[in-house]
């Protein structure tokens, strides 16, 4: 492949790798600018006096005695009980991944299987559902939730993400069962197999590469969603996001802007974490829609 | 596979949409065509020892029944989406034949909160999509020149900003481009105006906002035209150097068609994403200034008043704009559906 001719000449890499590093600064210095000030006064994480204090952290060593200090985070998680939140988010985010994928995974496995015209419709709205804003269908819930009494519980918002999760997971599944070959389970029906069995004994087998990849996006939804989450969940049973943007509104008025620093960086860990052991699958899952779609 | 079979397998996911997507969809529609009922007033004649007097009260009993009997208020057609806080179509009308230029029409129109949301979104949507595209693209050209080595850690990094919540990432940015954040006060530097604020003007705000957006959706575009380098055909560029192509005439003339089928994939899903931008609005504190169709639902909804009627409107109109910029789309895989079949 690197053939004599297709080497960059020197100003090319240099100016390739410039503008790479570049990018590389403006992606991840802001994390490690928000991860440092955490750990610091508001007084030193803001510059106001003068920017270097926020390097060597001299109005937090004049008010805790160290450069670092851990309140914010104290404030965040006991004061303002930030555990709370991160609890809700942690229950909502598993039951949602466990049950869009459990019924994504039949449905996209029927849809990869079936040759029928409607197939084709019922992709083509879910296609119309993955378009529109979640927060478009918003206030067809209210009404109805109030009066069965049942918002501001975390099932209820469980159901609903996963709702609005299932056309994204049909699309992705459903492009996933269609590069596993027919083959496969058609053997195993002329064998005396019953679809269902085909699909449990066959199928299931070897579909978890595609089905961690969708159950990855899954969770990226549940955990990063904000427009359904903050309008159905009554302030006690907040997660993580909205429980953020609450923080807004009361810590700008009281000082404690670094509360909510310090919750932001505590959500931000998880993803870094997600990251860092799925990269690989979080590209091919991002990917293998764009090739199929 | 048979009907019955396919039935059964795909009876959890359909009901999941049928009752929290397709449902609510028409609760939406019910609620933007009706308005909750106002009070029920009664006359009612207070004599005291000072003489009688006709005072007008709420007749609670007779409000409640009336709301319990039909939550979803009074019928009104289409009112809503011709009232002020929509589509506004008498003031619309006034400003068209007050105004004598163009100008001064458009001026107009940005008093009406719907119209300033549409010019948000649109420009939104249509400066972040293309500026991220290209920046996408270079970054995959780059990486892709890049030694195997440095490659693993520079995708790692270049995720980041499209993993984290939309929400915390703004307010990631926010606090460094506040006026105190380091950005805020390196950029009062360099204007030499200690006063400059971000946060103060039209512009400045919305030039934030879109940084931010092509800051958090480039890597998306990075990571599928990457991909899609992987799969260059090799012969095709050496003969275009043969042919004496110099490197940006191989880019654009070999590579780009190349990858045209990803950008337009690309160009789809961030049309759909950023269209509904929102997030963002509120990490950055920037209602004053910019507000999206997404965020005047929110808006809303949020609160002690709840207006339902309101957001259902809004929440009509932003689904037409929805459709309005996906039907070339749906257009085109229904013409391959009906040439396939």
């Amino acid at each position: 492949m690197s053939s004599v001719a297709n080497r960059y000449p020197v100003h090319l890499k240099v100016l390739i790798y410039g503008f790479i590093t570049l990018w590389v600064i403006l992606a991840a210095f802001p994390f490690f600018w928000t991860l440092w000030g955490s750990f610091k006064v508001e007084l030193d994480f803001f510059s106001i006096a003068d920017w270097t204090n926020a390097l060597t952290g001299r109005n937090t060593s004049d008010t805790y005695g160290a450069s670092f200090t851990d309140a914010g985070y104290v404030g965040a998680w006991i004061q303002e009980e930030f555990w709370r939140a991160v609890i809700n988010t942690a229950i909502v985010c598993f039951f949602v991944v466990c049950t869009s994928l459990t019924i994504g995974t039949l449905g996209g496995y029927a849809l990869s299987r079936s040759g029928f015209r409607y197939t084709f419709w019922l992709l083509i709205t879910a296609l119309i559902f993955r378009a529109m804003p979640p927060i478009t269908l918003v206030s067809g819930y209210l009404l109805p939730f109030f009066e069965w009494n049942v918002w501001g519980i975390l099932p209820t918002t469980i159901i609903v993400l996963v709702a609005i999760n299932q056309p994204f997971t049909l699309w992705m599944l459903h492009s996933f069962f269609q590069s596993i070959p027919k083959d496969l389970d058609e053997s195993a029906k002329v064998d005396g197999c019953s679809q269902f069995q085909a699909f449990r004994f066959v199928i299931i087998p070897v579909m978890w590469p595609g089905v961690i990849t969708t159950g990855l996006f899954s969770f990226l939804l549940a955990y990063n969603d904000f427009a359904v989450t903050s309008m159905l969940l009554s302030d006690e049973n907040r997660t993580m996001v909205p429980k953020i943007a609450a923080f807004l509104g009361t810590t700008y008025t009281e000082g404690n802007v670094m509360f909510a620093v310090a919750a932001v960086v505590s959500a931000t860990a998880p993803l870094f974490i997600l990251v860092m052991f799925f990269q690989r699958r979080i590209v091919s899952g991002l990917t293998a829609g764009a090739v199929k779609g | 596979m048979k009907h019955s079979t396919f039935f059964w397998f795909f009876l959890p996911t359909g009901l999941a949409m049928l009752l929290f997507i397709a449902f609510p969809l028409v609760s939406v529609v019910l609620q933007s065509v009706h308005t909750p009922h106002e009070a029920v007033l009664v006359e009612v004649e207070n004599c005291g020892p000072f003489g009688c007097k006709k005072v007008t009260t709420i007749d609670q009993d007779a409000t409640r029944e009336l709301r319990n009997s039909e939550p979803l208020g009074k019928f009104v057609g289409l009112d809503i989406y011709f009232d002020r806080g929509h589509l506004a179509i008498t003031e619309v009308k006034t400003a068209w034949i007050t105004s004598e230029s163009w100008s001064g029409f458009f001026n107009k129109l940005g008093n009406l909160p719907f119209y300033r949301a549409i010019a948000f979104t649109l420009t939104f949507t249509f400066t972040v999509t293309p500026i991220l595209i290209i920046l996408g693209l270079t970054i995959a050209l780059g990486v892709n020149a890049l030694s195997e080595r440095v490659k693993g850690l520079v995708i790692f990094v270049s995720l980041l900003p499209m993993i984290v919540t939309p929400l915390i990432g703004s307010l990631i940015l926010f606090w460094m481009i506040d006026s105190r954040g380091i950005l805020g006060t390196a950029i009062q530097w360099l204007a030499a105006d200690p006063d400059l604020s971000l946060k103060a003007s039209t512009g400045l705000t919305w030039l934030m906002l879109i940084i931010y957006g092509v800051w958090h959706s480039a890597p998306f575009a990075f990571v599928v035209f990457y991909a899609g380098l992987q799969t260059l055909p090799m012969d095709q560029i050496e003969s275009a150097r043969i042919d004496g192509a110099s490197r940006w005439e191989q880019v654009r003339y070999v590579i780009v068609p190349h990858l045209m089928p990803l950008i337009m994939f690309v160009a789809l899903i961030q049309l759909m994403d950023n269209f509904r931008v929102f997030e963002p609005i509120v990490g950055f504190n920037a209602e004053a200034h910019a507000q999206s169709l997404s965020w005047i639902i929110f808006n809303d909804l949020g609160g002690e008043t709840r207006q339902l009627s309101a957001a259902a409107t809004s929440s009509m109109l932003t689904i037409f704009g929805v459709a309005i910029l996906l039907s070339p789309v749906l257009w085109r895989t229904w013409q391959d559906f009906k040439g396939k079949s």
